[in-house]
């Protein structure tokens, strides 16, 4: 037994299901409350203590652990039982590949905080989240439901949709980073560049005045490739089916689509999923995007070797460990709040609107954004 | 190599305990009072008269042919995006000839009103 990789898988577990997950749910609820100009969840309380409604979770857990265990008649029971279960495990198995932290080397041991450091990555990301389809197929047909099969029809073609403008749009990123690894994506946006350094490289002037050399930029995915980032977060929201990508559910249309005739803990599975996609699409993002867990401004060994001559070699890597695991979890945390404001900003899009965003705008944005990127590199490239 | 995929393993049989946990612990929890008309397919208060396992719109078949073609092409993309540098202009050119028909073959589907809803 890898003893390491079960203390990571620990670590992962505990962070995002036993904090964030639970957390999420009531952000969900408090933040369309401040939003709407409510008060929101404040009613769950244990010995008349409610902290700011902080026990809703629970009080959700156990009403669904309470709910009648609800099979519709005509329905198959097997498959009814397996879709939720095909929704939650490529949520679950989705973190493996995010790296939470650096590599880090204490002596002889090295320390490489991510699950499985995969050679093609964000491929896997791809392939384990496209399993996720099945489930709402799944759960659509085997409901014997007029709605639950529109709501299955709707999703699995929404999902395989965004999952081919979703793939074309983080090419962009592998062309700029020359990798598939989440783990050297990470390591190649710890450092920075300067903004205006082109001018110089194009031989336009021979050195750049101090104060504009001083403006720099880290080398995130989101300032090399900010097109991407709107559209990969768009695709992998949409993916996730929440507000304003809906459709599938659509109560208003076709009553809760896939989710109809489901009632107690399977609904609560497909819940779960839900809400466990919210983190792991922050935490891609993260890394694809925002630098992962380095710190702007400060690289790893900048930082290992200013704090180092305080504290000793082995402690201040533990030191850098804990704030590059930090920061990565704020920048999470980050996104968990952009995707909660604009889920609760935007309208439901008609089913339509979602098909026209993803065929008709993202697909061929995303093809002319690949080549405008291995355009601008080569060109970059010639001149370096 | 193997090694690497431990972590994936695991996650993938914890995933599946945990799923079955919280299903099995649900099952043990609820009450169970079961009638016909609670079993009812649940239609609005109607009776349901069409069986949902019949045939459906054929935009869903098209659109997953569409996705079919587009994802194994944009599969292509991803080694290509990886090794861009080394290629060079070589590799630019080559994918924008590969692209021609993928672009040829959108445009096309647009102007038949395939991915009109």
């Amino acid at each position: 037994m890898p003893w390491d990789v079960v203390a990571k898988i620990l670590f992962m577990l505990l962070v995002v299901m036993a904090a964030i997950l639970p957390v999420i749910t009531w952000i969900e609820r408090k933040q369309s409350a401040v939003m709407q100009d409510r008060i929101g969840a404040n009613r769950a309380d244990i010995g008349g203590l409610t902290v700011l409604g902080l026990f809703h979770p629970l009080a959700d857990v156990a009403k669904l652990f309470a709910k009648e265990d609800f099979v519709p008649a005509g329905a198959n029971r097997f498959m009814h039982l397996l879709a939720p279960v095909i929704s939650i495990v490529p949520a679950i198995v989705t973190l493996a590949i995010v790296p939470f932290g650096g590599l880090y080397v204490f002596g002889d041991s090295h320390w490489n905080l991510v699950i499985a450091d995969l050679d093609w990555g964000l491929l896997y990301v791809f392939a384990v989240g496209s399993l996720a389809t099945y489930g709402a197929v799944i759960a659509g047909w085997a409901s014997n439901n007029n709605w639950s099969l529109l709501g299955s029809l709707r999703a699995s073609a929404q999902m395989i949709s965004y999952e081919v403008t979703m793939g074309l749009s983080v090419v962009g990123i592998f062309m700029v980073f020359g990798t598939l690894k989440l783990t050297d994506m990470s390591f190649a946006q710890d450092t920075t560049f300067r903004l205006l350094g082109f001018i110089e490289h194009f031989g336009w002037v021979d050195e750049l005045p101090a104060f504009l050399s001083w403006i720099q930029l880290p080398t995130w995915g989101i300032f090399l490739q900010p097109l991407g980032f709107i559209m990969f977060l768009t695709a992998i929201m949409a993916e996730n089916k929440r507000p304003p990508f809906d459709a599938p559910e659509g109560e208003s249309e076709i009553v809760s689509g896939y989710h109809l005739e489901y009632s107690g803990m399977r609904f609560g599975l497909f819940y779960t999923a839900e809400f466990l996609e919210i983190p792991v699409i922050g935490m891609i993002v993260t890394t694809l995007f925002l630098g992962g867990w380095s710190i702007p401004f400060v690289p790893q060994e900048t930082l290992i070797a200013a704090i180092g001559g305080v504290f000793g070699e082995g402690l201040a890597t533990g030191l850098c460990m804990i704030a590059h695991v930090s920061v990565f979890f704020v920048k999470v945390i980050v996104m968990i709040w952009l995707q909660m404001t604009i889920r609760w900003t935007l309208p439901r899009f008609r089913y339509d609107q979602v098909m026209d965003l993803c065929w008709k705008i993202i697909l061929p944005l995303s093809l002319a954004n690949v080549f405008v990127t291995g355009f601008a590199i080569l060109v970059v490239r010639s001149v370096v | 190599m193997l090694a690497d995929y431990s972590g994936v393993v695991i996650l993938l049989v914890v995933a599946f305990i945990v799923a079955g946990v919280m299903l099995l612990v649900h099952q043990l929890l609820s009450p169970r009072r079961e009638f016909p008309e609670k079993q009812e397919p649940f239609e609005c208060g109607e009776q349901q008269i069409v069986s949902p396992h019949q045939r459906f719109a054929v935009k869903f078949y098209l659109v997953a042919i569409l996705f079919v073609v587009f994802d194994v092409e944009a599969v292509f993309f991803y080694p290509w995006g990886a090794i861009f540098t080394e290629l060079g202009w070589y590799g630019f050119w080559i994918m924008a000839v590969f692209t021609v028909p993928l672009v040829v073959g959108l445009a096309y589907e647009w102007l038949k009103g395939g991915l009109e809803w």
